[in-house]
């Protein structure tokens, strides 16, 4: 399914491009054609399932844009410049597998802030944004930070490797789950794993290896050999500290009340502190854009499955009387991904992206 | 009109299912000399022998160019998003047997499980700039089941044969293919992961959900199915 010309939706791309240069963002247009490798590099293997893939005899291997913040990003640290704000509109492109209903070809708007001097003012700024373009519609807003739950595993009273790989794993929650019941010892150790510690514990975990072949090294197995002796040595995590990730990755509430409850796992898991402090400091600047934050939802797992870089504030606008259709809008803060692009010295971002069309239908 | 049956075109797949057709009393042959792709129906009026790659009878039956066909169950799952709904699994033929799997070298002594694989493909990525790279032809497959199983950092290189020897030829790190005794993947230093099977494949008879059928075709269907006690 495409979407093709339809002058209700271009009048709404109009209002809403309107919107954002009101707020102060300059037009940009990006290329169709996106290098893969800098998209595969990011998000790795699963971008293949979801983006158009084609070739070129010179350039190798491109893709249809399947968004548009990662060439915004890299032109706007190609630019040099430090605070931005950029706005744009035109087609993206997703292969859609999952879902045959739901078109591969459609139009999306977005809004981006580059700017580190106030990143909880620019949140809540490109939330209002957002909303008020959409309130007509009547949607449920839902909200997270992913902030609360990166704070919470850096702050685990456990060895650098474990909180390392729960970061790492923390878009996955399948995975990541899996892993916290390895370290919190409520999943056994596979047997092959045991017998390999006992080895190396005798010195001689490489006996009868054979015949090593390809690039990865025999260091390298040596390495991960001793990162595994390490991690066998290590306590496993506190049934406390398990508890109260899953209090956060469980959170379902309104914004207030969610803020609450935060406040009482941070008595506990004081690495929040810090994370919690910006979470209100967000509610409350979105109030004093006149937004209801009482009405608003707080998710802790919120973002979590995207294929996004989100690291921070996120949100999603959804008609709730359509469950069968895709959010309206989607945003958040993915200074992570300007950190990939950009080196450590990358201004921070937040931005969203909204469906125009999805708009038009639900407006009629 | 004829129901069309797909079959393999050569090799010990298309004469395994003319003996199991056969041993149902329903005789398949090629029609002319060796070389030519033509093939007889005895025993079953109104049915058509159509013989063609194992690799293309699954687009075909989806197509719905032809009402039954027979393929490696993993060429089905493989070529067709949504299998189910474009194929029905009439029966298993008991025959060309094998098992999708991942293998890796049989010196990673620190990696058998699909966790194991994970973080080494963390940690080789920090070392050698580049993700891990799996050769197979099952992109798909291959791709799904480690999505599921939320495996990271690696990255999957296209591998259309003698895929066993791409890690000593340093194109890839670890393999993703298909294996019936696990013998060519020891005779090249690899090993099998412990929880790495995505599918038991087999030669299996397919019939096109795609296809509508004239009340004549329906009706030699029924009796060819009948035949085949299905």
């Amino acid at each position: 399914m495409i979407e093709t010309a339809d002058p209700a939706r271009e009048a709404e791309q109009a209002r809403i491009m309107r919107a954002f240069a009101d707020a102060g963002a300059q037009a940009v247009d990006m290329p169709v054609l996106q290098p893969a490798e800098t998209l595969l590099d990011l998000y790795g293997e699963d971008i293949r399932a979801r983006a158009y893939v084609t070739r070129d005899p010179l350039a190798g291997e491109l893709m249809l844009r399947p968004d548009f913040t990662v060439p915004v990003v890299e032109m706007h640290i190609a630019s040099g410049a430090e605070a931005a704000r950029y706005g744009y509109c035109g087609k993206v492109f997703r292969t859609q597998e999952m879902g045959d209903e739901r078109p591969s070809e459609y139009v999306q708007a977005g809004f981006e802030i580059f700017d580190g001097s106030d990143t909880v003012g620019a949140d809540a700024e490109v939330f209002a944004l957002f909303s008020n373009l959409l309130e007509p519609l009547n949607l449920r807003a839902a909200t997270g930070d992913i902030g609360v739950l990166l704070a919470a595993v850096r702050g685990l009273s456990t060895i650098e490797r474990r909180k390392a790989a729960l970061i790492r794993h923390i878009w996955r929650p399948r995975r990541f789950r899996a892993l916290l019941d390895r370290y919190g010892g409520r999943s056994p150790v596979p047997p092959t794993r045991a017998a390999l510690i006992e080895r190396a514990r005798k010195g001689d975990a490489m006996a009868g290896a054979g015949t090593m072949i390809g690039l990865r090294s025999k260091a390298e197995v040596a390495a991960r050999i001793e990162a595994l002796v390490e991690d066998a040595d290590a306590a496993p995590l506190s049934g406390v500290e398990v508890d109260l990730l899953d209090d956060i990755v469980d959170l379902r509430d309104k914004a207030p009340v969610a803020l609450e409850r935060l406040r009482d796992i941070a008595v506990d898991l004081p690495s929040i502190a810090d994370a919690v402090d910006r979470v209100e400091a967000r509610l409350e600047a979105l109030a004093r854009r006149g937004l209801d934050v009482e009405r608003l939802d707080f998710e802790g797992s919120y973002g979590r499955t995207t294929m996004e870089y989100y690291d921070g504030f996120v949100f999603g606008f959804y008609a709730e009387a359509r469950p069968d259709l895709p959010p309206v809008a989607t945003g958040g803060r993915y200074d992570a991904l300007t950190r990939a692009l950009g080196g450590t010295g990358a201004v921070p971002a937040v931005g969203g992206v909204v469906r125009p069309s999805l708009v038009v239908e639900l407006g009629r | 009109m004829t129901i069309k049956l797909g079959v393999p075109s050569k090799g010990r797949l298309m004469e395994k299912t003319f003996d199991w057709f056969g041993a149902r009393g329903i005789g398949l042959a090629k029609a002319g000399p060796d070389r030519e792709y033509a093939g007889r129906v005895e025993g079953t009026p109104g049915v058509e022998l159509v013989l063609l790659s194992a690799g293309e009878i699954p687009r075909e039956l989806r197509a719905g160019r032809i009402h039954l066909g027979v393929t490696g169950s993993d060429l089905v799952r493989e070529k067709l998003v949504h299998w189910r709904e474009h194929v029905e699994e009439l029966a298993g033929l008991g025959f060309g047997q094998a098992d999708l799997i991942i293998a890796v070298p049989a010196a990673w002594v620190d990696v058998d499980t699909l966790d194991d694989l994970d973080s080494a493909a963390a940690a080789f990525r920090r070392v050698h700039g580049h993700r891990m790279r799996i050769a197979t032809k099952y992109h798909r497959l291959v791709r799904e089941f480690l999505r599921e199983h939320g495996v990271a950092d690696y990255l999957l290189v296209d591998s259309q044969g003698a895929t066993e020897g791409t890690v000593k030829n340093l194109t890839a790190e670890a393999v993703a293919d298909i294996t019936s005794t696990g013998e060519t993947l020891r005779a090249n230093h690899l090993k099998i992961m412990s929880d790495g099977l995505m599918h038991r494949s087999q030669a299996t008879l397919f019939r096109s959900r795609r296809l509508e059928v004239s009340q004549d075709d329906a009706k030699t269907l029924d009796a060819l199915l009948e035949k085949l006690g299905l």
